[in-house]
């Protein structure tokens, strides 16, 4: 689906440019698009050296086996395929414990941890494994309990009440991982399930298998 | 309240920082230090194993921004928008917001310039921002860390709890601040 959510781009971009003669736009934000993809990249190494230095202190002192250990019953149930006291568990916990609170530059160095330590259980290296699907579901829709960037730019603004936004915010966001967390599922249990009749048992089910026109932006 | 948490996320990471290697070394008397720099080491690695996969996803996300595809396909949901009543104007955050982290704050910073902070439109936009997170920024970095190819279902999940976390933004706004 990623390649052809790519390939979809690329090719719209230069046929929408090219009809509204744009094309010396396109070539140029082709370019620019390349450089910020570096800039950002180089941006995280200096976070992504000092979270996971901090981090493996947290490791080896069995901090973060604390945490996994106290959200136990959260990740038995989002997580069921990672075995016990995996240290890919400590740091999915402190991922996520990092997006609730708003850590932004801490979040990513520990979601990608995360993403290495269950890699080392991945049997087959170049395929997602569903743990990984579902860490990344629940990043892509990130309940945070305070948007303090948002609320920072509301006050420049002159907003009477900067902070209004909290409730429908953490509303917005719970639903939206929570439509996460079913989706997963649903395709989670959809992939494991032998694939004996995959038509006459899904053919109901709410969310169409999506070709790839589906993430395009029609639905919006 | 407010007051109460940014006071918190103020303190949060320097108490993170205090306290990990505080205990790490009080408590089982680790070389903290050489810890550190262990685990450390791993992040130049990594950050820099994401450049192709991130350049190559920027250049197709900034040239569909440039080119003006998304007005085009914007305009054939908009008369439904109206339709709802829902302010149009939000639209565009729709598909910024899982394509780009920063093009969408920017995008919504000018909407509440535009109609203030305490606008429907402003309130909106300052939901959507912050409800969701970039998708394709945190699947082609997750991924691309470990060279994960085959990503399966996860950009879908990603996309549809955009679209629902998207609406659900408008309807409780709407609903809210009638």
């Amino acid at each position: 689906m990623v390649n052809w959510i790519w390939l979809f781009f690329i090719v719209i971009s230069v046929v929408v440019a090219a009809f509204n003669g744009k094309i010396d736009t396109v070539t140029q934000a082709a370019f620019e698009g390349a450089k910020s993809g570096v800039t950002v990249s180089f941006g995280l190494i200096s976070i992504m050296v000092f979270w996971l230095g901090m981090m493996r202190i947290a490791e080896d002192a069995g901090l973060l086996a604390k945490l996994a250990k106290a959200l136990r019953p959260i990740v038995r149930w989002l997580f069921p395929d990672i075995p016990k006291d995996h240290p890919a568990l400590g740091y999915i916990m402190s991922n996520l414990s990092a997006n609730l609170f708003g850590l932004g530059n801490a979040a990513t160095p520990m979601g990608i941890k995360a993403m290495q330590e269950l890699q080392k259980l991945n049997p087959d290296k170049d395929t997602a494994t569903p743990a990984m699907c579902t860490l990344l579901a629940l990043n892509t829709s990130s309940i945070t309990i305070v948007p303090t960037t948002l609320i920072a730019i509301r006050m420049n603004y002159g907003s009477a009440n900067p902070a209004e936004i909290i409730g429908t915010t953490l509303a917005a966001t719970f639903v939206a991982t929570a439509a996460a967390i079913a989706a997963d599922r649903w395709y989670r249990r959809r992939s494991q399930t032998p694939p004996s009749s995959p038509q006459l048992h899904h053919a109901t089910k709410p969310i169409t298998p999506a070709s790839h026109t589906s993430g395009g932006g029609e639905v919006v | 309240m407010y007051e109460l948490f940014s006071k918190v996320s103020v303190w949060m990471i320097p108490a993170i920082i205090v306290f990990i290697p505080l205990y790490a070394a009080l408590r089982r008397k680790q070389p903290v230090y050489e810890t550190f720099v262990e685990g450390a080491k791993d992040g130049f690695g990594t950050a820099i194993s994401i450049i192709p996969p991130l350049v190559g996803m920027m250049v197709a996300i900034s040239m569909f921004r440039a080119s003006g595809a998304m007005e085009m396909m914007l305009s054939a949901v908009r008369p439904a928008f109206d339709y709802l009543g829902i302010p149009s104007e939000v639209l565009p955050l729709g598909i910024l917001r899982p394509l780009t982290g920063a093009g969408s704050l920017a995008f919504t910073a000018d909407l509440i310039q535009t109609y203030g902070p305490d606008s429907m439109i402003g309130r909106i936009a300052s939901t959507i921002q912050g409800s969701t997170d970039t998708t394709f920024y945190v699947l082609t970095v997750y991924f691309g860390a470990v060279a994960v190819r085959r990503t399966r279902y996860a950009l879908k999940v990603g996309l549809f709890s955009d679209i629902v976390g998207f609406f659900a933004a408008i309807f409780i706004c709407m609903y809210i601040f009638r």
